[in-house]
């Protein structure tokens, strides 16, 4: 589904971003992109829908190469991308339903979208998908009056409701509690399942990368480190990604960790949800 | 000296620590101020002569005037009123683009350059001045004064906008960005709801400029209350100025308290 | 809620029926308030005027070019006057202004009930009134001057400062106050310790921004006889002096932007 090859990035200041990064993701596969911070893992995932332009390189979504598109076709392709931000980047001062329609924006012209007169499709799927996510009782509410979790579930509507073929998401956990974090994931991960979406999810939680993608990209001053799947992430690889470190017991707690967080979150999303 | 090493002293360090330089100001704004005082002729009679006529003055509050001049005091205020309205539309229609090409972060670097010397050109010289000009080439009447304030409002609103503009929240314009919407879209839906609460209260606050300003226009000819304020000082009538000036004290205060209610209401 | 549902579909649009009609109302309020507004003032207009007006213009571009650079000298007495007026009315305001601002805050005022009314009558009034007409209340009264100038500064700017002043007042942080008093200090004490180092860099900086504005507003204050560069510019322009006009604009111009660039270096050291 998207193919990148030597992708380099290099920003005015001198830093080199990214050096000759090459992968594939295909159809329908959860990527997780870990790294410390500065590694690249956010130019990586904006170079891909040219929110930073990207220095050499080309990008391959399907067929379509994207590093050299002009404007229009830019706009275009980018509606086949979904994104979702770390900090939400909802429009806090318009309404939840405002703000997943405007994942339809490059779909309809401007004045209908000036009048808000979407489709009613549109609409429909908008409904649909927050009610998947648990709100739409919520439709009305403004962006700001919601909490972190529910935020990102609005975020996630908004790049969802663009029906794209690729999702990129930059943090999505970043500045949520541990409960809602995995929730967050697993909403990511069930919903690409259903949906057949690739995704590319940059994360610097190792635990969670580990719990629910399939595939584990380290990054590592802008390189590609370590490919391969969740199992095989050991203390050596770690190292070489993060810098020496004690990592045994982080392994190790991850596997006791999981079964025991994982059921008590079970456990209050039926306190929430009751299920009917 | 074998005492002074015993005790520890403190004192307030002082805000200046070069003492050339702290010693140096304060000699400095003696002398300054000295020399400004000197080279003020004031003429102490005809002050003293002031003292009589201020007295006279404040009693012309108690009570003023309505009557007699009303008919031109309605006149003068009305056109005011207009004036402001109109300016304040105009002015802000205009500045919108201009503050959108003035925004660093929005426009391209040729007309980033010029909508800024666009902004810098009409926010240097005071309402007053343009309207001089504007009286000389439109002839006298509220137009040459309504163009003065339009000019004012465009290098005030613009300013602004372009500020708040570069101030906004940059993730959230870059996720509008990234769902493919087009320039017009991106602005209604990114920038627009950003800036909206705040550029309301300051259209509104303009709206209080305006009028203060549309007050003086008068006074070189740009119509308004200002000509019929100026008549009436020149005839010394000062109870009918006195009527003049609390009604302009009353329409602020009226625009003052509604913009605070308004700008409650729009957060 | 703007969410209907109909038959098995919801439908959702972004206000109710009314809320939409209200806007649209709103909208055609305000036009049609604005029309009635230009109407007016476009049956005192002159069309013919406005129409010749870009011949005008250019021809008055054209007379004042060059502008008479030996009226320079003539012209360095007022640019000081301008100056000191802009100065010397902001320190008188600045010490009226600060008293008034102490009695309008509500944590510092001595009495809500009476002192507090007055002094925020005392901002109403010195802020309704444009330094112009103030100027000209003053020449009328004591006679035409520098010195009418500096009280017109003066007395405009109080307004400002103080209700700037007395909202920082405001917004001061109560616990070190209430650090401060518990240590048992009298009010004095209170005010020198807990409130005056907080609320200093405000101060300062509400004095220079005035400062630069009334720099500005200083340059027309002569059209009414209070002295200043204004003063020249208005007897240039009733003689037709174009090339004086030019030189005198230039210069005003040349004041405005250093005395900006003076007062965003000041802040920049204060801050």
């Amino acid at each position: 589904m998207l193919r990148i090859e030597h992708l380099d990035k290099k920003y005015k200041t001198g830093d080199r971003a990214l050096k000759d990064v090459n992968l594939e993701v295909p159809k329908g596969q959860v990527m997780a992109l870990i790294g410390p911070s500065g590694a690249g893992k956010s130019t990586l995932i904006r170079c891909v829908n040219r929110l930073v332009e990207p220095t050499s390189g080309r990008i391959f979504l399907g067929d379509l190469e994207l590093a050299h598109l002009g404007a229009t076709d830019l706009r275009r392709a980018r509606t086949r991308m979904g994104m979702i931000f770390q900090e939400y980047a909802l429009v806090e001062r318009l309404s939840v339903m405002e703000n997943v329609l405007s994942g339809r924006l490059g779909y309809v012209g401007f004045w209908r979208s000036f009048f808000r007169k979407f489709p009613q499709s549109d609409i429909d799927e908008a409904f649909n998908l927050l009610e998947r996510v648990g709100l739409d009782h919520m439709a009305d509410k403004r962006a700001d009056e919601l909490s972190g979790g529910q935020r990102q579930r609005v975020g996630i509507c908004r790049a969802l409701i663009q029906n794209p073929d690729l999702l990129l998401v930059d943090e999505p956990t970043a500045s949520l509690d541990p409960k809602t974090s995995r929730q967050i994931m697993r909403l990511i991960c069930e919903l690409c399942e259903e949906r057949q979406l690739a995704a590319i999810i940059n994360i610097h939680d190792v635990l969670l990368a580990q719990m629910f993608a399939r595939r584990i990209v380290g990054l590592q001053l802008g390189s590609i480190v370590y490919d391969g799947p969740p199992e095989n992430l050991n203390p050596d690889v770690l190292t070489q990604i993060y810098g020496e470190e004690d990592w045994e017991a982080t392994i190790e707690k991850v596997k006791e960790e999981d079964e025991e967080l994982d059921t008590a979150a079970l456990l209050n999303i039926a306190k929430v949800h009751p299920p009917s | 000296m074998s005492q002074g090493a015993s005790i520890r002293r403190w004192k307030r360090p002082p805000f200046i620590q070069n003492p050339t330089l702290r010693w140096g100001l304060w000699v400095g704004a003696a002398i300054y101020l000295s020399v400004a005082f000197g080279t003020m002729e004031i003429n102490w009679d005809r002050v003293a002569e002031g003292v009589v006529r201020g007295e006279r003055f404040l009693a012309a509050f108690f009570p003023p005037d309505f009557v007699t001049r009303w008919d031109s005091i309605q006149d003068g205020i009305l056109e005011s009123l207009w004036m402001t309205i109109t300016s304040t539309v105009i002015g802000i229609i205009l500045s919108v683009p201009v503050g959108l090409g003035a925004a660093r972060n929005l426009a391209y670097k040729p007309v980033y350059l010029f909508c800024r010397g666009i902004l810098a050109v009409s926010r240097t010289f005071p309402e007053i001045i343009l309207a001089i000009f504007f009286v000389k080439l439109f002839g006298f009447g509220p137009f040459a004064g309504f163009l003065a304030l339009s000019v004012g409002t465009i290098g005030f609103y613009g300013k602004l906008l372009a500020e708040d503009i570069e101030d906004m929240d940059p993730v959230q314009a870059e996720a509008i960005k990234s769902v493919g919407a087009g320039w017009l879209q991106w602005l209604n839906y990114s920038v627009q709801p950003q800036v909206m609460p705040r550029m309301i209260g300051l259209g509104i606050y303009r709206l209080d400029i305006n009028f203060r300003e549309s007050a003086v226009v008068g006074i070189v000819g740009g119509g308004g209350i200002g000509a019929t304020l100026l008549t009436s000082f020149d005839r010394y009538e000062f109870d009918s100025a006195a009527a003049i000036l609390l009604v302009i004290i009353g329409i602020v205060m009226v625009l003052e308290y509604s913009s605070g209610y308004i700008r409650k209401w729009v957060q | 809620m703007p969410i209907r549902q109909q038959a098995d579909t919801k439908i959702w649009k972004r206000r109710t029926t009314k809320a939409q009609f209200a806007v649209w109302f709103g909208w055609l309020l305000g036009v049609a308030i604005f029309v009635y507004c230009w109407r007016l003032i476009s049956d005192k207009t002159i069309w013919f005027f406005v129409a010749d007006a870009p011949k005008q213009a250019a021809d008055m571009a054209e007379r004042m070019v060059p502008p008479k650079w030996s009226y320079m000298e003539v012209l360095w007495a007022p640019v000081w006057d301008t100056i000191n007026i802009a100065t010397l009315g902001t320190l008188i305001a600045i010490v009226i202004a600060v008293p008034v601002a102490f009695c309008a805050a509500r944590n510092t005022t001595p009495s809500v009930h009476f002192v507090r009314p007055v002094a925020l009558f005392i901002i109403v009034s010195s802020r309704s009134i444009n330094s112009l007409i103030w100027a000209l209340m003053l020449v009328t009264l004591i006679g035409p001057g520098v010195l009418a100038g500096v009280i017109a500064i003066g007395l405009r700017s109080i307004g400002f400062c103080a209700k700037l002043l007395y909202e920082a007042i405001e917004e001061i942080d109560q616990s070190q106050v209430e650090a401060i008093i518990a240590t048992g200090a009298a009010r004095s004490q209170q005010l020198s310790f807990g409130i005056v180092p907080q609320i200093l860099p405000a101060f300062a900086g509400i004095s220079v921004f005035r400062w630069d504005i009334n720099i500005r507003e200083s340059t027309v204050l002569g059209l009414v006889g209070a002295g200043g560069i204004g003063l020249q510019l208005d007897s240039s322009i009733s003689t037709l002096a174009w090339t004086q006009v030019s030189l005198i604009l230039l210069v005003i111009l040349a004041t405005v932007i250093v005395s900006e660039w003076v007062s965003a270096k000041i802040r920049h050291a204060i801050i």
